[in-house]
């Protein structure tokens, strides 16, 4: 894959270069690209002058980078304690099931990517389904059905 | 004095170790300080080349300022005026003995460890041994940062998922190959072969008698082997 290196100048130069913005890059690159590519990375390192290991520390740290490329749409299973009483573990199976992947996985098509999250702060409506900031409560394995309209 | 260069400036401050009155510079830090007085206390993450980094927390002393007393870690504590310092409290042997065992749980592989666990008396090992080779101390990564000036490993990743590595996984061109962090590092060396090599703990480096006012909060003597006051290793607790 090649870098649009202007692209990445421009969101790098938003922030001033500054080494305290290094998160607010990654996150402007992720939601360019889908996800963080290997490339970009090394040439954010290269232009905020930290060592590469330091971004890829950072980008391994938090959940919300990924440095696989991910699915068009977005599924997160809600796995807290709340959901999982009330049986997230079967509309996570039931998912995994129909798009046929496991979780943390995207499709070979490159719509759907499936992952767990441990809790999105809805425990009342729970078990949560989140597809593409789309808050679905009370999900079961019936209404997954519903949730991937064309599959 | 061990990692500091700087000459006391005249502006100590006075405070209580171990029952007895010392003064330090108030630029040292508290391990600096109970160093420079002559008394041992394990350290694992701490090197006189490095900046503290405050992981392996074997450190670890009771502190007083008023009213409560509290554990912390002496190599990232600044020394003050005024406060009360115990290095072998019942409380903080008892601490260390346990931050020990994870330890040597995690890598009993380790002839540093079992070396320092034998020094801590520890006799048993309650958790299930996990045979890493790393303790996540993070001396590679401060001596090739600061030392060899090549910054090429690095943390990745969180919690019980955290491990060194190069950037992005792969053989890194920054890495000059250089040894520095093999060097330091305490787990990859050579296994201790004790009597009881076999086992996780070792324990074949116990062969001294243990010195008994370390049971005492505020006062300590370096008798080895103790002869005034222990019979037998029944006395010690």
């Amino acid at each position: 894959m090649t870098i649009d290196e202007s692209k990445l100048d421009s969101i790098i130069n938003e922030y001033k270069a500054e080494l305290g913005s290094l998160i607010p890059i990654l996150q402007d690159i992720q939601a360019e690209y889908n996800y963080l590519p290997q490339e970009a990375m090394e040439y954010v390192a290269k232009k905020l002058v930290i060592p590469e290991v330091q971004v890829f520390g950072v980008a391994t740290f938090f959940k919300s980078f990924s440095l696989k490329p991910r699915g068009k749409q977005q599924i997160h299973v809600c796995m807290g304690t709340a959901c999982h009483v009330r049986g997230s573990k079967n509309v996570l199976g039931e998912l995994e099931r129909k798009l046929g992947i496991k979780a943390g996985d995207t499709t070979p098509d490159g719509e759907y990517t499936l992952e767990t999250v441990n809790c999105v702060g809805a425990c009342a409506i729970g078990p949560v389904v989140v597809e593409n900031e789309e808050y679905h409560g009370q999900m079961t394995p019936i209404k997954v059905e519903g949730l991937l309209n064309n599959r | 004095m061990p990692g500091n260069t700087q000459k006391p400036n005249g502006n100590m401050v006075t405070f209580l170790l171990n029952g007895a009155e010392v003064q330090a510079d108030p630029n040292w830090s508290l391990l600096e300080a109970i160093q420079f007085y002559g008394i041992d206390i394990p350290t694992l993450c701490h090197n006189e080349g490095l900046t503290p980094y405050g992981v392996c927390r074997l450190c670890v002393v009771e502190i007083e300022n008023g009213t409560r007393a509290k554990l912390v870690i002496s190599c990232m504590h600044p020394v003050t005026g005024g406060l009360k310092v115990r290095t072998h409290s019942n409380r903080v042997i008892k601490t260390r003995k346990m931050i020990m065992e994870l330890l040597i749980a995690r890598c009993p592989g380790s002839k540093k460890l079992q070396d320092m666990a034998s020094r801590l008396e520890l006799k048993e090992v309650r958790f299930e041994p996990l045979n890493d080779d790393c303790i996540l101390c993070g001396l590679c990564v401060r001596m090739c940062d600061e030392q060899m000036a090549a910054r090429a490993i690095g943390f990745a990743g969180r919690g019980a998922d955290r491990y060194i590595t190069t950037p992005f996984d792969i053989n890194s061109e920054e890495c000059r190959k250089c040894g520095a962090c093999m060097y330091i590092c305490p787990v990859c060396e050579l296994r201790c072969q004790g009597p009881q090599a076999e086992t996780t703990l070792c324990s074949g480096c116990i062969n001294t008698e243990p010195v008994c006012a370390q049971n005492f909060d505020d006062a300590m003597c370096f008798m080895v082997p103790c002869l005034s006051c222990v019979k037998g290793p029944d006395d010690v607790k």
